[in-house]
């Protein structure tokens, strides 16, 4: 089991879910961040214009199966991407244990719907 | 049986007009919606989430206290005469808790009682001190900002309106100040340079910085900005005190002021910055609002479409040039904008004032061969500036020692809605 963690453009962030979604992750979760890097984001505030480092980011996280791992960081590398700086990172970790609090089931069976 | 017959004129000067009760029954109210919600939320939108609802509740608690003050003693203060000695300077003691003033009494010269006289002015009293929040916003003591408010309205607001209105020195003068140029926003913006100089910046306010303070909620900005505007027409169109020709000219000169004003910021926002910005409007509108205020009952047309653009173009350089120029933490731009909106009009008038408006034997200004308008003009708004200024400083070194102003350094890292109100605005 891995975990998949990625900071990417808030911009992009509907086709890396449709992108996700299409390579059969159904379970993820994200949160709203700021982040800071070498890029920066205009904002004029009453006549003055500032270059600002804090940039509005999307953080999203979620855990697969092994056989999913390299489907999944494929469909955001291809759909987070624009070439420029800022685009953002994906992280990958072990994760020791998984449990579905209403089933109790273990392991990878906790990962994915059975019934599907 | 002879006596008891009037000439006409007798009859008409004790007539009450409806028409003219009515309308300022409603610019009571508009001028009230500009306090609450419309300055609330415009400065409310401004600063940090963290501080949002410290500003609201500043709004808030002054439009009560003022309220009562005014009653108590503000209104006798400003509009009665004071005796001979005093009289250019201060009102007296003849109207507190409104003695004497009768349910079918009119205000003297006018068709109006003057008990809604009382309540039309009250709310010029709540949203002049109401104004000065924006120069201290997100990093004063409750307990301090009160005392302070309270205290200004009553030796700063109350001398000033006696002055210009009440029968004091400048009115006598002959200076025009139609609904508060000098009386609301230069007092009120002088004095909000001077709390600002003396409090010192915000922490971590830096003008060139890459991390600026910048406004949480815009839309706020918007909503308040329009409720703003739309009270202004009874703030301007109000202040003739009768539902006629002046008013209708006051409020289509509010609207060309505010509109000329609005369009030259955003303008100078896009050859400047590259893009029209919606703060950027709003504070133009506001801008050009100022400065018609006092002119508004003396220019036409013309003049409010020049007084508009002239104000758009001194904020918006106060604004992005002076005040990073020399680094005074002016939060919400109280100065830039009231302060100075308010000089420019103050001024103009004895440029724009014209006799097809004041009518035959009013005031008229330079545009129109009259120098001494402007001079008149000239010294009134000096006077204001000084007397602002100076007391403004005196108010806050005895509040200081009192009870404190500025809030710690650890409460203002928190937020003034947390360590001040208890609150949370958003959870």
């Amino acid at each position: 089991m891995k975990k998949i963690e990625a900071i990417i453009r808030k911009s992009k962030f509907d086709e890396v879910r449709k992108a996700l979604h299409n390579a059969d992750i159904d379970f993820l979760s994200w949160w709203e961040v700021k982040g800071q890097g070498t890029a920066t984001q205009g904002l004029i505030f009453r006549g003055i214009a500032y270059d600002v480092n804090a940039i509005d980011r999307i953080f999203l996280s979620f855990v697969v199966r092994e056989i999913n791992v390299q489907k999944s960081v494929d469909a955001i590398l291809k759909s987070a991407f624009t070439g420029e700086s800022g685009d953002g990172r994906i992280f990958v970790y072990t994760i020791d244990q998984s449990i579905r609090i209403r089933t109790g089931d273990r392991g990878d069976e906790s990962l994915y719907d059975k019934q599907k | 049986m002879n006596e008891e017959l009037y000439t006409l004129e007798q009859v008409e000067s004790v007539l009450l007009d409806s028409g003219d009760t009515a309308w300022i029954i409603v610019s009571t109210i508009l001028v009230l919606m500009m306090t609450i919600p419309g300055l609330a939320l415009f400065y409310g939108g401004l600063v940090r989430r963290k501080n949002v609802l410290s500003v609201l509740m500043q709004c808030l608690i002054l439009t009560a206290v003022i309220i009562i003050e005014w009653v108590v003693v503000g209104y006798s203060l400003a509009f009665t005469t004071g005796g001979d000695k005093i009289d250019f300077f201060i009102g007296g003691f003849d109207k507190i808790f409104l003695n004497g003033i009768g349910v079918g009494q009119l205000l003297e010269g006018y068709s109006i009682p003057e008990l809604l006289f009382v309540s039309f002015q009250g709310m010029f009293a709540v949203i002049t001190p109401a104004l000065i929040i924006g120069a201290f916003a997100e990093r004063i003591k409750f307990k301090g900002f009160l005392l302070f408010s309270v205290l200004w309205a009553l030796i700063v607001y109350n001398p000033l309106a006696h002055w210009v209105w009440g029968g004091g020195w400048i009115g006598e003068l002959g200076a025009i100040d139609f609904a508060g140029g000098t009386v609301v926003h230069i007092n009120a913006g002088v004095s909000a340079l001077v709390m600002a100089i003396l409090l010192g910046k915000r922490k971590g306010w830096n003008i060139k910085s890459e991390d600026p303070i910048t406004p949480h909620n815009i839309p706020f900005v918007v909503i308040g900005t329009a409720l703003l505007w739309m009270g202004w027409l009874g703030f301007n169109g109000g202040s003739g005190l009768a539902a006629d020709g002046i008013s209708a000219n006051a409020i289509l000169v509010t609207n060309i002021a505010a509109a000329a004003a609005a369009l030259t910021w955003t303008f100078l926002d896009k050859i400047i910055n590259k893009k029209p910005t919606v703060v950027g409007f709003c504070t133009g509108v506001v801008a050009g609002l100022v400065a018609i205020t006092p002119a508004a009952g003396s220019t036409g047309v013309l003049g409010a479409f020049v007084i508009g653009i002239i104000s758009g173009l001194v904020c918006f350089w106060m604004v992005a040039y002076v005040k990073p120029r020399f680094e005074y933490d002016d939060s919400l731009d109280a100065f830039g904008v009231h302060g100075v909106g308010g000089i420019i009009g103050s001024i103009l008038i004895g440029v724009f004032a014209t006799q097809a408006i004041t009518g035959e034997g009013g005031a008229q200004g330079t545009l129109y061969g009259n120098w001494s308008q402007l001079w008149v003009q000239f010294i009134a708004t000096l006077a204001t500036v000084l007397f602002s200024a100076l007391m403004t400083w005196l108010l806050f070194k005895i509040v200081d020692k009192l009870v404190g102003i500025r809030i710690s350094s650890k409460s203002e890292s928190v937020g003034l809605d947390i360590s001040e109100h208890g609150e949370i605005a958003y959870e």
